[in-house]
């Protein structure tokens, strides 16, 4: 009888699991997973308040993109939270194109141009040149490396406006004042502390028996930082980048202090668009400048992500 | 001074007023394995480093194969090293890692593969040539380390603690092949290391040092069991060596060491000078020194409790006391005692140590 | 030993590590001349009565006497002052309870994060153009507020003298405050989290834990903040340039323009030099106590 036979083997099996049942209900009380609810008052406080802080953030970019799409005679009427009723790109053309500072009328794209040419010498210019100190601070010490290297992080505290005549002196006497030249100079001269403090501490990090393997191994001063340190350091000169483009970027004092005004970068020009006091306000071209100035430290900020955090932690904790 | 491998001369370091090394010397012979054995801080890196080139030294000489290098960059001594933590380069492959040093010197292609193959055929290590350092386990980065002292080529092989970094298994198992290699290539080797299992299974001679003095420099089996001072005496061996501290009294032609009420009978001490009675002593005694329940031929025994026992397998340890001392003794793994187990024990004078107390030299 | 083998001689203590030198030149000319000697010199220069050109002719304190006797410097010390204070209060203040809230847990973080940081990527006159928008009386805040319905609704900080500070101080909180949090979220991260396990043990309630341990042992994160913030207070210059140029009238002046301005407009140096000297002075206020304490202890270490 085999049905038999399968029944009662069924009954055995649900035996023992009313047995379990019954074990479980004398084991009353909380039991597995605790429950959370996902709207506790704690929650929503939290959430809450951060949801707030970053409505506060994304206030004036949110701002400033609904300003510059839209034309002027919306804007005089409308209120600057509502999206634009007409989209209009004119002006981001003008504000590139064809804004006016004083009677210069060939917009932000000068500006742009004359930024890129600064940021991207100076910055080449400065890491080569910090990363190379931060590595003979780190290895090779001689006597009195740490003095200079005192007075230098001192130096980074000292207001730049004390500064900043002595350099026009210099630069002036070597005939570099109001050249880009010039201005590479000063942004590699005050680039230098927070940089070589950030590759000093770096080097100083690797493993010293590296080091020491390579001397053995017969290299010098120059093969070991090639061959050794900066293969294996491209992290901190990416941050090192991100750093000095985004700070040379929106450098406004040294660029109105050490450049003529045809080699104006983009931050004094922008001021020069919008705070000029001739002709009509352009409010939609003044905010479409005003995106096109911060757009390249923002890209810069987006993409490097947790690198930018790492490098303005790096900078300012250490500096 | 024919066979003279590396000589250290009156050799002194000191950083500011802190002094290192004090009037270091130390000579050691072609083919020899030398360990640097201390705890941290004794100078024993310090010196390492400085038979390198890579620290300077304030006073003294160092020769290699009778040429004074004192000056010298590291790479002219005629040295390989290896370290610790391995100091691979880590963004090369193990083949550019080993030919580094050799492309620097501007060897021959050729010669450098010869090389190459030559170190990798005898750490086997051919099949990771193409590996970058990340790749590797711990155990083939010192391997690879190792292959990059040998394709140097040199006469003098320097390593510092190489096998710290290494779990307890892969260390007995590297410090093997260490000694193989060493047994092949008939290198001059000097070793540095706190670990005295190391010292004691690796070494021709041991330099025990201390507060940048050598202590005693001797083979390992005279260390173990003749060390020259307290110090010595104290810091070889695992567990350490029992002390009691007493005074010499000569009586009836035998010698005592009368130490907290206990008389030791100390006739059978190959003493190195007649006994004074009366002497402050420290009397040294190893665990494995001392029998349990077993007479031994003219000693007395004494009565002690046992304390704690910890079986380790192959021995026994117990630990006793003494007319109130600790101490530990090491029996067959087989015989086993109960805490309070009033047991009687007797000592091997002939192979113990005694040191003056003032001195802390051996008598 | 007789017959040294003195083959290679010792190298000449100025040749030791020569390429380690040479490399280093560029840092020495830096700190000696620029840092060193351009400090020197404007301090130097400050007690002389250049004008248009740096002159060797002594005044003794005359500058001094003119700074502060400038209605135009005194306002721009007091919005210094008002502001600097303000800011350091409000953005640790800000970015702590921030960073606290940031380290609950919670998801999204990097979101939250990326958020409030972004603002420290744009430069001061980018952050100073954008404000000076959002408080237009005419088109910003205040005139969609009234458009709501509140039509004797006032906030045009920009344009009344009395409040101007506090307009620049809303847009360099928004800049800035993201950083402090990034600071202390790091700072937070850094603390054990076996302390915050025992206290959970022990039952001590959150905010009381955040009091009584974390802010105590973070204390070095706060200091360096502190430095941070204050350092940057004293450049000031770009954001007030960009935001008011100084106005209205003179009412939003602050020291660094000051400076400039005598320096490159009015072209009376020795006022420039006094001005900077004395943003030196307030420099070394701030910086040297903490310096004493952060490497004083510190040298014993190395």
């Amino acid at each position: 009888m085999p049905e038999i036979a399968a029944f009662n083997a069924i009954a055995a099996g649900i035996e023992p699991e009313a047995e379990k049942v019954q074990a479980r209900a004398t084991l009353a009380g909380p039991r597995g997973r605790k429950p959370r609810r996902a709207l506790s008052g704690r929650n929503i406080m939290v959430y809450g308040t951060l949801i707030v802080v970053a409505l506060y953030y994304l206030l004036p970019l949110y701002v400033m993109v609904m300003t510059s799409l839209k034309g002027m005679p919306e804007i005089r009427l409308g209120n600057i939270f509502a999206p634009p009723l007409e989209i209009t790109f004119e002006p981001w053309v003008k504000a590139w194109s064809s804004a006016c500072t004083g009677l210069n009328c060939d917009g932000l794209s000068r500006g742009f141009w004359n930024s890129v040419r600064i940021t991207v010498p100076s910055t080449l210019v400065s890491i080569a040149i910090a990363s190379i100190n931060g590595y003979a601070l780190a290895n090779w010490r001689f006597k009195g490396a740490d003095l200079f290297f005192t007075i230098l992080i001192v130096g980074a505290f000292i207001p730049y406006q004390v500064m900043i005549y002595p350099i026009v002196i210099v630069l002036r006497e070597i005939g570099l004042y109001g050249s880009l030249t010039g201005l590479i100079i000063v942004h590699t001269i005050f680039g230098m502390p927070i940089l070589t403090l950030l590759f000093r501490n770096y080097f100083a990090g690797l493993p010293e028996e590296l080091f020491k393997a390579a001397r053995v191994d017969g290299a010098g001063f120059w093969t070991i930082y090639f061959r050794i340190m900066l293969p294996m350091s491209m992290p901190i000169f990416v941050v090192a980048m991100i750093l000095q483009v985004t700070g040379i970027w929106n450098d406004f004092l040294f660029g109105v202090v050490f450049t003529r005004p045809e080699y104006y970068p983009m931050t004094v020009q922008l001021n020069n668009i919008v705070n000029s006091v001739q002709g009509v306000k352009e409010y939609n071209v003044n905010m479409a400048a005003t995106i096109l100035t911060g757009a390249v430290p923002l890209f810069v900020y987006f993409v490097s992500g947790r690198l930018f955090v790492r490098g303005i932690a790096a900078g300012a904790v250490k500096g | 001074m024919e066979n003279v491998s590396v000589s250290v001369k009156d050799l002194s370091l000191s950083f500011g007023a802190v002094t290192v090394l004090d009037t270091l010397n130390l000579d050691i012979k072609d083919g020899e394995f030398l360990v640097l054995l201390g705890s941290s801080g004794c100078g024993k890196s310090t010196l390492l480093n400085c038979i390198a080139g890579l620290l300077d030294v304030s006073d003294g000489q160092i020769f290699i194969k009778n040429k004074n290098v004192t000056w010298e960059e590291p790479k002219d001594r005629g040295i390989g090293m290896v370290f610790q933590s391995y100091a691979l380069y880590p963004q090369m492959s193990v083949e550019k890692n080993l030919s580094f040093g050799l492309q620097v010197a501007k060897v021959e292609k050729t010669e450098i593969d010869r090389r190459i193959t030559r170190a990798a055929e005898i750490l086997q290590i051919q099949p990771l040539l193409k590996r970058k350092p990340a790749e590797l386990s711990g155990g083939q980065r010192q391997r690879v380390a190792i292959g990059r002292a040998l394709v140097r080529d040199v006469d003098v092989f320097l390593f510092d603690e190489p096998l710290s970094n290494l779990d307890a298994k892969l260390r007995s198992e590297l410090r093997v092949e260490i000694k193989r290699l060493h047994q092949s290539l008939k290198n001059t080797m000097i070793y540095v290391t706190h670990d005295q299992i190391e010292a004691l299974t690796l070494a021709d001679r041991i330099a025990v040092m201390k507060s940048g003095v050598i202590q005693q420099l001797a083979d390992p089996m005279t260390i173990y069991n003749a060390p020259e001072n307290l110090f010595v005496a104290g810091f070889i061996g695992s567990p350490s060596m029992n002390f009691f501290r007493g005074e010499l009294q000569l009586r009836d032609g035998r010698a005592f060491v009368h130490a907290n009420g206990v008389d030791f009978d100390v006739s059978a001490y190959p003493s190195r000078g007649p006994f004074k009675a009366g002497q402050k002593v420290v009397l040294g005694v190893r665990p494995e020194h001392v029998r349990v329940d077993e007479a031994l031929d003219g000693q007395p025994s004494h009565q002690a409790v046992v304390d704690i026992e910890e079986p380790m397998g192959a021995d026994n340890l117990l630990w006793l006391k003494l007319a109130g001392q600790s101490m530990s003794v090491r029996i067959a793994g087989q015989r086993r005692y109960k805490p309070g187990t009033a047991v009687k024990l007797s000592f091997d004078m002939a192979v113990a140590s005694i040191f003056d107390a003032a001195s802390e030299n051996r008598l | 030993m007789a017959g040294h083998t003195r083959g290679s001689g010792r190298p000449n203590q100025w040749l030791r590590n020569l390429n380690a030198k040479l490399a280093s030149i560029p840092m020495i000319l830096t700190a000696v001349v620029i840092f060193l000697g351009g400090t020197i010199w404007t301090v130097v220069y400050s007690f002389t009565n250049s004008k248009l050109l740096p002159r060797l002719s002594f005044v003794g304190l005359d500058q001094y006497e003119r700074l502060w006797a400038a209605p135009r410097w005194l306002m721009s010390v007091q919005n210094l002052a008002i502001y600097g204070l303000l800011s350091l209060i409000f953005s640790l203040a800000i970015g702590f309870l921030l960073a606290a809230l940031m380290d609950q847990k919670i998801r999204f973080e990097n979101t939250f994060r990326t958020i409030m940081l972004y603002p420290f990527a744009l430069s001061f006159i980018v952050t100073g153009l954008v404000w000076q928008w959002l408080l237009n009386p005419e088109y910003g805040i205040q005139s969609v507020v009234r458009s709501l319905g509140w039509t004797s609704f006032a906030f045009d900080p920009l344009y009344n003298a009395n409040i101007v500070i506090y307009g620049i101080l809303i847009a360099a909180l928004w800049q800035g405050t993201g950083l402090v949090m990034c600071l202390m979220l790091a700072g937070l991260r850094g603390i054990d989290e076996d302390i915050w396990k025992a206290a959970r043990v022990d039952g001590i309630p959150m905010w009381k834990t955040y009091v009584f341990v974390i802010i105590p042992m973070m204390r070095g994160v706060f200091i360096t903040t502190l430095v941070i913030i204050a350092s940057g207070i004293v450049k000031v210059y770009d954001l007030v340039v960009a935001q008011t140029s100084g106005g209205p009238g003179i009412a939003s002046e602050v020291p660094a323009k000051y400076v400039y301005d005598y320096m490159f407009q009015a072209q009376n140096l020795g006022q420039g030099f006094a001005a900077s000297t004395m943003m030196l002075i307030t420099v070394a206020i701030i910086i040297v106590p903490w310096a004493y304490l952060e490497f004083g202890g510190g040298r014993k270490r190395a």
